[in-house]
């Protein structure tokens, strides 16, 4: 039996050495220092939780239960809606396992922490250049969050009352927004689309901008996967009422795509996720956040900024937090956020993905992405009763699937691919988008080898109980 | 002096966007059969002229080999827990487990919308946490959405307006008291969920001044953010009053959970009268900080503020054994970030909580609170360094030491000991924080740290005293021995001179030093 207690984390838990520290504090009993707690308040029980467990257990036991989930990597699945499947390289894992990265924090002291400056520095640089934008963050909680502190920072600007969001948005995307609005009192108004392309109702967006509204919102591609291309003329309404133009966009897209800096914008947000982070469940993600280069907006940006500078003397070039009297802890109530604790290591891993692409790779990785969801559309429309697209519309990686006219709906038609076939559908959306019937938001990516997609279409034929047309 | 000598590394590692050549890559995409081309035909150009990229971003180009040295190289100048003794006060810098990380790489590849009857491990691991954490903070139900602490000080301040509103009273309770010793997450999150800011001071004891609270509070008041032990380390003994002050006008009292560490197992927010409370993650339960996040804030509720809860809450049906995501909350805030919360972080504080176990928590707070208070005893003897308010009190997780008199003596600051600490191979302590010590430097040991590290700090909190004393010119003109001598920090925020991206540097071209 061990002597002293386990704990491998705690390294003065060892009786002799806590008397030794004690004798010199002058106590006799831990419990002194507690002495100040009142008595009533204490807890008098010990809390209902595990005993102590070894590593090896700890190990067998989380093991047993991770191994209930089916992941990914266990079954093809066509899921996207904001969180994507991407294939992560190993380079990536490996740097930010780096423990000198990963157990460090907000570089409040900058001398000791130029290696996480500079490469926070790398990331928010490639950000501009990916986006075309002048200034990023070195990062948000996540696309939803961020458009929730975008809109907020274009009120601070323009102090009006209204913004303007597609009705083809993610429904928790808006939801986070209506959380992270509400307190201002801001109207959100959504503009209907064109129900043959998807696309933004221009004439709705003209009866609706106003002298009201702070800012119109656009996702691009949408959350039903097309791309919405009316950008210029969204950006010169916008531009004519005086509201900020905020582009909310999958980066991995822009190897391909027009970048939002090049249309207009004044901000840009998005899911880094995409960018060399892996899905986790949802969560830790990355919000994307760059903006235009006028001293007025960097003013107004939520957010942790690292700018370039030289040492002291100027000798040296080096990096450090810039802007911080926009932060809480210098601004406290008056921030433009209460932001601290950001997601740093998912930037990393973006900063290391977009180094191993560069701009060859980013332009293959689209291409790639879009000749396999255009296969996987083509080989699934090919099946009785199904629409895919819905949209008239050029799509990226994720794209709409319709039901109605094969007679089943979209859940039971997934329960069936999922139980009989072992492969994971898209997102059912008739929820969401009840006009759009029974449709479902699938997701194809470079992971998705042809075999899997031809089998998703084998499988989904069977499931749906008829032939080729 | 033995065992002080420290060097970090120091590349001259130029930005990677000026590195590279044409034509190089790091990374190779899956094939695509040729068959497949024919079929699908040209993408790129089947794309709307008007919207296809014309020309490449400047990304650089760079083989796998150069992007490996190059962050490792970065990495080599950063200093983190692994390395070393890093007592960031409020920050909670304890070692983070490895078979943590290696566990939270299990869920590496779930996407969040899979079928439920896919996920039941991972909902299990969430539901059995968040029932772990309700136990430990002694609140009734617990979210795990928030990404962060200060996500979940606006999800609790926004619960505090939900409730105000449910019962028809947010048109008068517009107004949020904190101490002023809080930190400055708590203004900045009351002001964003529409709250004006009240600031009460503090007592002699470095503790909520009870009267002027009192006169504070009014039917205007929502609620009250507090930290227990406070940010000084000192605990609110207070606290039931305080609470019973902020209750009996109606208001709702917010425990921020920065200091959670000190008191695990030995009192809870719960207990002492906090209706809502947010747990750092990334703090109490161990896991890594990753250079400024992910973290994880997640809230802790009493029962009549459940419903107000962001959606989905974690379900478990008892009848058919199974885990589901329960979105029929109709008095739900709604929610506040994508998905259910990181939940990479979260697995890692499962895999924590298990392995500490009850004893090892109780062992987490005790150890913390001795490490913390065997410094107060040792750096109270060196010259210069005072322990302001309430010297007789214990400490509890933490310490905040006053360099004021150093810099009355002697011209050094506490920003310039700060700086000589590095010199040693040691973080820092937190500077100019709470801001009602002068010259602060707030000392959070943790448990995580033998007596010999705790032994050597002091010596070299000694060693700089002396050399502040002797030559004070080296304590101001510190560090030397790190990747850069001291910065100049307002050069990056002038207008004039910022640089805040590489295209921002070459289009101004202001920063003028050697490389990168």
């Amino acid at each position: 039996m061990p002597t002293s207690p386990n704990h491998p984390y705690i390294p003065n838990a060892v009786p002799e050495t806590k008397r030794e520290m004690m004798r010199e504090i002058g106590i006799r009993d831990i419990e002194e220092l507690y002495a100040d707690v009142p008595k009533k308040l204490r807890l008098k029980r010990r809390l209902n939780l595990p005993k102590p467990t070894s590593e090896h257990e700890v190990r067998r036991h989380v093991e047993a239960l991770l191994s209930k989930n089916e992941s990914c990597r266990d079954i093809p699945v066509f899921l996207g809606a904001g969180c994507w499947p991407h294939y992560v390289p190993a380079v990536v894992d490996t740097i930010v396992q780096r423990t000198e990265f990963l157990t460090s924090y907000t570089p409040y002291q900058p001398e000791v922490s130029q290696g996480m400056l500079q490469a926070m520095f790398e990331y928010q640089s490639m950000i501009c250049e990916i986006t075309a934008m002048e200034v990023a963050n070195s990062s948000m909680y996540d696309w939803a969050s961020g458009l929730g502190e975008a809109v907020r920072m274009a009120v601070r600007l323009n102090n009006r009352s209204e913004v303007l969001v597609p009705r083809i948005i993610h429904p928790e995307r808006l939801a986070t927004l209506q959380t992270y609005v509400e307190p201002l009192g801001l109207r959100i108004k959504s503009v209907g689309y064109d129900p043959k392309t998807g696309l933004f109702s221009l004439d709705e967006l003209k009866r609706q901008c106003s002298d009201k509204t702070a800012a119109v919102y656009v996702e691009n591609p949408s959350y039903l996967g097309f791309i919405e291309t009316q950008v210029e003329e969204i950006a010169e309404i916008t531009n004519h009422k005086g509201a900020l133009f905020i582009v909310g966009v999958d980066p991995v897209s822009l190897g391909v795509l027009k970048p939002p800096g090049e249309y207009g914008a004044d901000i840009v947000i998005g899911e880094g996720q995409a960018l060399g982070n892996h899905m986790n469940y949802g969560g830790p993600m990355l919000g994307v956040f760059a903006c235009r280069g006028e001293i007025e907006l960097i003013r107004q940006m939520p957010g942790r900024i690292i700018g370039m500078t030289t040492t002291l003397d100027g000798s040296k070039t080096g990096f450090c937090m810039a802007l911080q009297t926009r932060e809480q802890h210098i601004r406290r109530e008056r921030a433009t956020s209460n932001i601290c604790t950001n997601e740093a290591l998912c930037a990393l891993a973006s900063a290391t993905y977009l180094a191993l692409l560069g701009p060859q790779g980013l332009r293959e990785l689209g291409e790639t992405i879009m000749v396999k969801a255009r296969y996987a559309m083509q080989l699934l429309s090919e099946i009785r009763g199904v629409k895919t697209p819905v949209f008239e519309s050029s799509h990226f990686k994720e794209f709409t699937m319709n039901f109605d006219k094969a007679g089943k709906t979209v859940k039971s038609a997934h329960q069936a691919l999922l139980k009989r076939h072992g492969i994971h559908g898209g997102r059912d959306i008739s929820q969401e988008f009840p006009e759009l019937g029974e449709t479902a938001l699938y997701c194809v990516t470079e992971v998705h080898p042809e075999e899997e997609i031809e089998r998703l279409a084998q499988a989904l034929k069977n499931v749906l109980g008829r032939g080729r047309r | 002096m033995k065992g002080l000598m420290f060097k970090q590394a120091c590349w001259d590692e130029p930005i990677i966007l000026s590195l590279g050549r044409k034509g190089r890559r790091g990374y190779v995409l899956p094939a695509i059969k040729e068959e497949t081309r024919k079929r699908v035909g040209e993408v790129f150009t089947s794309l709307p002229p008007k919207f296809r990229r014309k020309t490449l971003p400047r990304l650089p180009e760079l083989s796998e080999v150069e992007v490996v040295r190059h962050f490792t190289r970065l990495s080599q100048m950063n200093y983190g827990v692994d390395l070393g003794f890093y007592p960031l006060g409020s920050c909670t810098m304890k070692y983070n487990p490895k078979i943590d990380d290696v566990l939270a790489s299990g869920v590496a590849e779930i996407h969040p919308y899979q079928d439920e009857s896919t996920v039941q491990g991972i909902l299990e691991i969430l539901y059995t946490l968040s029932k772990w954490l309700a136990e430990i903070t002694g609140t009734h139900e617990v979210s795990l959405q928030p990404a962060a602490g200060a996500q979940g000080e606006f999800l609790g301040a926004l619960i505090m307006r939900a409730c105000h509103k449910f019962n028809g009273a947010i048109e008068k309770r517009t107004e949020l008291i904190v101490p002023d010793s809080a930190h400055g997450t708590n203004p900045a999150s009351g002001t964003m969920a529409g709250f004006k800011i009240v600031v009460v001071p503090s007592d002699e004891n470095g503790c909520v001044d009870l009267r002027a609270l009192k006169a504070a509070v009014s039917e205007r008041t929502a609620g009250l953010m507090l930290t227990n032990p406070n940010t000084l380390g000192i605990f609110e003994n207070n606290i039931a009053e305080i609470a019973e002050t902020i209750h009996d006008a109606g208001g709702l009292l917010y425990y921020d959970g920065a200091n959670l560490n000190a008191i695990l197992g030995k009192v809870r927010p719960g207990d002492m009268g906090f209706d809502i409370v947010h747990i750092n993650i990334h703090k109490t339960f161990g896991t890594p900080h990753g250079g400024g996040g992910p973290g994880a804030g997640p809230i802790g509720v009493c029962e009549e503020l459940a419903k107000f809860l962001p959606i989905p809450r974690i379900g478990y049906d008892e009848k058919q054994k199974r885990y589901f995501l329960d979105y029929e909350r109709p008095e739900s805030i709604g929610k506040v970030r994508g998905f259910y919360g990181n939940v990479a972080v979260l697995v890692r504080a499962y895999a924590y909580i298990l392995s500490q176990g009850v004893e090892g928590l109780e062992e987490v707070a005790e150890t913390s609170v001795l490490n913390a208070n065997y410094l107060v005893k040792k750096l109270s003897q060196i010259r210069g360094f005072e322990l302001p308010y309430a010297k007789e009190r214990p400490r509890k997780h933490e310490c905040v030491f006053s360099a004021k008199t150093l810099y009355k003596e002697t011209g050094v600051r506490a920003l310039d000991v700060a700086k000589r600490i590095l010199d040693y191979g040691i973080h820092s302590p937190t500077t100019y924080f709470p801001l009602i010590v002068d010259e602060a430097l707030m000392i959070e040991p943790t448990e995580s740290v033998e007596k010999e590290e705790l032994d050597r700090f002091v010596e070299v909190m000694r060693k700089v005293s002396d050399e502040a004393y002797s030559n004070p010119d080296l304590v101001k003109e510190a560090p030397r021995n790190v990747a850069v001598t001291r910065l100049d920090e307002a050069k990056a925020s002038h207008p004039r001179t910022m640089a805040l991206s590489w295209r921002m540097h070459q289009k101004r071209n202001v920063i003028k030093g050697g490389v990168p």
